[in-house]
């Protein structure tokens, strides 16, 4: 099924991620990822959700959302047409003699080295959700201990702002 | 929120417009209120702004109620709400009845606001009280029936320690609820209520909860009127799109075999006179759903009856055969449609809703109106006249004769038992008897189908009943409310042995408040719907569906006597003979409630049916009788 990514501005009230969640999982769609925080307005909360849906169900679940009475705006942002990152930190298992390797191989995906210890080395990557994955994937052979990934967040390209747009015609 | 209270917008509701507000009957004639936007809703009628005054938490609550016109509350007191019945007891405008279960009081609500369109509200204390309101919240949501619950929570220190009395009831009754509310300070109580009877009273009506922590019930704070509403997330549609109702009445001129699916929508809309000048403009079938019996008249000659799976052979395959169904404030549910995939194959869909979620939800819209049904149906009327005008006037004759033929061939009907009594007969005598300005009010199961089908409808709000949910136990209390919310009225629950064992408590709510309500329970000894499954579906295999209350039976409880005891008077009917005196007798008793046991043969069945999850081509009009059709269908 394909993936798409909305953007959803909500009152930032006590609540309302779980209003969001449960009315996802009551309509029977599955969140791939999800990322909530605050915005420029200190009264709006920005949630990023990915979801994996055909297109009729897609509408459907954006209708029901926009019923919330809590939710301001729902904007589905275009991979060709918006930036999407999402953060991973993934501990993996290092020691003195593959340690440089490790260390090149993170660097090929621009990725940080956060946390060294004697056995074991802490990765940090910024990206698309494929070069994430492309990481994660060329790592795993030396053994991933630990892994966190968080959801992921968007951003439409260009000049205009949907935060804008929602505050002043909501 | 400063982000918002400036932006007026067209589409956000005036609050002084609501859709569904009517004045109070009895209330004085003051003049309707012209607040301007974004202040507080005038809910039920009355609306004087109130200057600042020092109170309590519990006494701000009670003056908002007055203050937005809440005329009845139902409702039973308990810790957590405690505060809030102090003030009450002093209300001289807000009449509160003690009902005997949580539950009773939800659906009295829901009765009270189905029978007027008014906002229906209910109060319960924390933990068990709120928790005994769920399923009528529920109830209320899927029938879209707008009604405020108010409950009492334990105080906001002790929220999340697992305190006495506490459950989450705003976590709770989330998928169940329009919006919902948890307040822990007093000075939101005035906001939170102006906003919660806004909310269910505007757009498509639905429950709303408020949860008041006990600290901010008795808190001090300042009470004036009316607050200010703050829900820049809220924006209920209220105009139709002039091009979606021109490329309507298009296809409405196109189409050769047309046909109307009312739903419940047009009754919540008060849309009903609107609805019967479209039909005799278009001269268009139409049948109405079991949410919108009433909304045009049984008697009308294209009026095909109810579709679904308890429908009648004329609507089901009326829609079946299509080529264009107008889908008025209805939604396309499960027990109308039959197999969704084999539903109506043949017809594009108009679909008219103030919901935009409900359009395309389960078939997908060829033409999709997002508006209230009064406003759709106006705009259509005038559409469609400029469309006779420039092009005449559409004939539908060859459609119009084949669908009246089928009514004529197909009229739901019965079989009397050979011995004892008929369900079917008894209720529709009690119709016949009763006429049509009673209101009924039906359980959820055979007996509910039978008043659906042999008590003739032609007032809209003459029938209310449990449709989205199905919940047992709902007649008595919805009955009662009401019937307090329009006294003059003969309001008969017409219930089911089962359904009547649930709620009957609110009978003790009736005597003592003097809400004097007519039951007829069509006392078949069983959970009959259950039991027709069983006989059909389960090689008569009876499996916990006798309930011993007549037949060959012990009678545990006996009706009569339960009557007696509660102070009510009983009746019983077993001849057919009877049925007649026995409903006259109960029509001219109005000082208190009246029960009958109908005690009625078991073995009845509601036809027509379509068994659940097939195409609706498989009607049946009796066991494993299916209609005959031309060749040529």
């Amino acid at each position: 099924m394909p993936k798409h990514t909305l953007s959803v501005l909500v009152e930032n009230k006590p609540g309302v991620l779980a209003r969001i969640a449960a009315l996802f999982s009551r309509r029977g769609f599955n969140i791939d990822s999800l990322a909530v925080g605050p915005t420029e307005h200190s009264d709006v909360s920005r949630m990023t959700v990915v979801v994996d849906v055909e297109e009729l169900p897609l509408e459907q679940v954006t209708k029901q959302l926009n019923k919330l009475v809590e939710v301001l705006k729902i904007v589905e942002l275009e991979p060709p047409s918006s930036v999407q990152r999402q953060i991973v930190l993934v501990k993996v298992r290092a020691d003195a003699t593959n340690r440089s390797h490790i260390v090149e191989t993170a660097e090929l995906f621009r990725g940080k080295v956060v946390d060294v210890a004697t056995d074991s080395l802490t990765i940090e990557i910024t990206g698309k959700m494929e070069k994430v994955q492309a990481m994660l994937a060329v790592l795993e052979p030396f053994g991933i201990k630990e892994l966190v990934q968080s959801g992921v967040v968007a951003v439409g390209r260009g000049p205009r702002s949907i935060t804008d747009r929602a505050l002043r015609s909501a | 929120m400063t982000i918002v209270t400036d932006s007026p917008t067209p589409t956000k509701a005036s609050p002084a417009s609501l859709a569904h507000a009517r004045p109070r009957p009895g209330s004085p004639a003051a003049p309707q209120p012209t607040a301007p936007a974004a202040t507080a809703p005038a809910a039920n009628g009355a609306q004087a702004p109130v200057a600042p005054q020092q109170v309590t938490g519990a006494q701000s609550l009670v003056l908002s109620l007055e203050a937005i016109g809440v005329d009845t509350v139902f409702g039973i007191p308990g810790g957590a709400i405690l505060p809030a019945y102090d003030p009450l007891m002093d209300s001289t405008k807000v009449r509160h009845i003690l009902v005997r279960h949580e539950q009773g009081a939800g659906h009295a609500a829901e009765g009270y606001a189905a029978a007027t369109g008014k906002i229906g509200v209910c109060m319960a204390t924390s933990g068990p009280g709120a928790t005994n309101l769920v399923t009528p919240i529920a109830d209320a949501y899927m029938d879209s029936v707008p009604i405020v619950a108010i409950t009492g929570q334990v105080p906001s220190a002790s929220i999340g320690t697992d305190a006495f009395q506490e459950a989450d009831i705003r976590g709770i009754t989330m998928p169940i609820t329009k919006h919902n509310y948890l307040v822990t300070n007093p000075d939101e109580i005035p906001r939170a209520i102006a906003e919660a009877f806004h909310i269910a009273g505007t757009g498509r009506p639905g429950p709303v909860l408020v949860d008041i922590s006990k600290d901010a019930l008795v808190g001090q704070t300042t009470f004036s009127w009316p607050p200010q509403i703050d829900l820049p997330g809220y924006r209920p549609v209220a105009r139709p799109h002039g091009k979606q109702i021109r490329e309507a009445a298009r296809l409405m001129a196109a189409a050769e075999r047309p046909i109307f699916y009312i739903g419940g929508g047009v009754i919540r809309a008060h849309a009903s006179d609107q609805l019967r000048e479209l039909v005799e403009l278009t001269q268009i079938p139409l049948v109405t759903t079991l949410m919108a019996r009433g909304a045009v008249p049984d008697s009308h000659p294209l009026h095909l009856g109810m579709p679904g799976m308890h429908g009648s052979v004329a609507a089901v395959t009326g829609l079946q055969k299509s080529d264009l169904i107008i889908a008025l404030g209805a939604r396309f549910d499960d027990r109308v449609t039959g197999q969704l995939s084999t539903f109506a194959p043949h017809a594009k869909v108009i679909h008219a809703d103030i919901d935009p979620a409900e359009i395309s939800k389960n078939r997908v819209a060829d033409v999709p109106i997002v508006g209230d049904c009064k406003d759709v149906i106006t705009d259509l009327i005038d559409a469609i006249k400029a469309d006779h005008a420039a092009h005449g006037r559409p004939a539908y004759q060859a459609w119009q004769d084949t669908v009246a033929d089928w009514k004529a061939t197909y009229p739901v009907g019965y079989t009397p038992a050979e011995e004892g009594l008929s369900p079917q007969y008894v209720i529709e005598r009690i119709g016949a008897l009763s006429g049509p300005e009673a209101t009924y009010v039906a359980g959820v199961g055979q007996h509910q189908m039978w008043a659906a089908q042999f008590v003739e409808y032609s007032r809209p709000n003459s029938w209310i009943n449990s449709g989205g949910l199905g919940t047992m136990g709902f007649s008595v209390p919805a009955a009662m409310g009401a019937k307090v919310a329009e006294p003059h009225r003969t309001v008969w629950a017409i219930d089911g042995d089962g359904c009547f064992q649930m709620t009957n408590q609110e009978l003790a709510t009736c005597v003592i408040n003097d809400i004097p309500i007519k039951v007829a329970v069509i006392n078949n000894s069983s959970l009959g719907m259950v039991r027709q499954w069983q006989t059909l579906f389960y090689n008569e295999r009876y499996s916990n569906t006798d309930l011993h209350t007549s037949h060959n039976s012990v009678r545990i409880p006996d009706f009569v006597k339960l009557a007696d005891a509660y102070g009510c008077a009983g009746l019983r009917v077993e001849a057919p003979g009877d049925v007649d005196a026995a409903i006259q007798q109960a029509l001219a008793i109005n000082d208190r409630p009246v029960v009958i046991d109908f005690v009625v043969q078991r073995d009845a069945m509601v036809w027509p049916m379509v068994p659940a999850g097939v195409s609706n081509d498989k009607i049946l009009i009796a066991r494993g009788g299916a209609p005959l059709w031309e060749r040529e269908d």
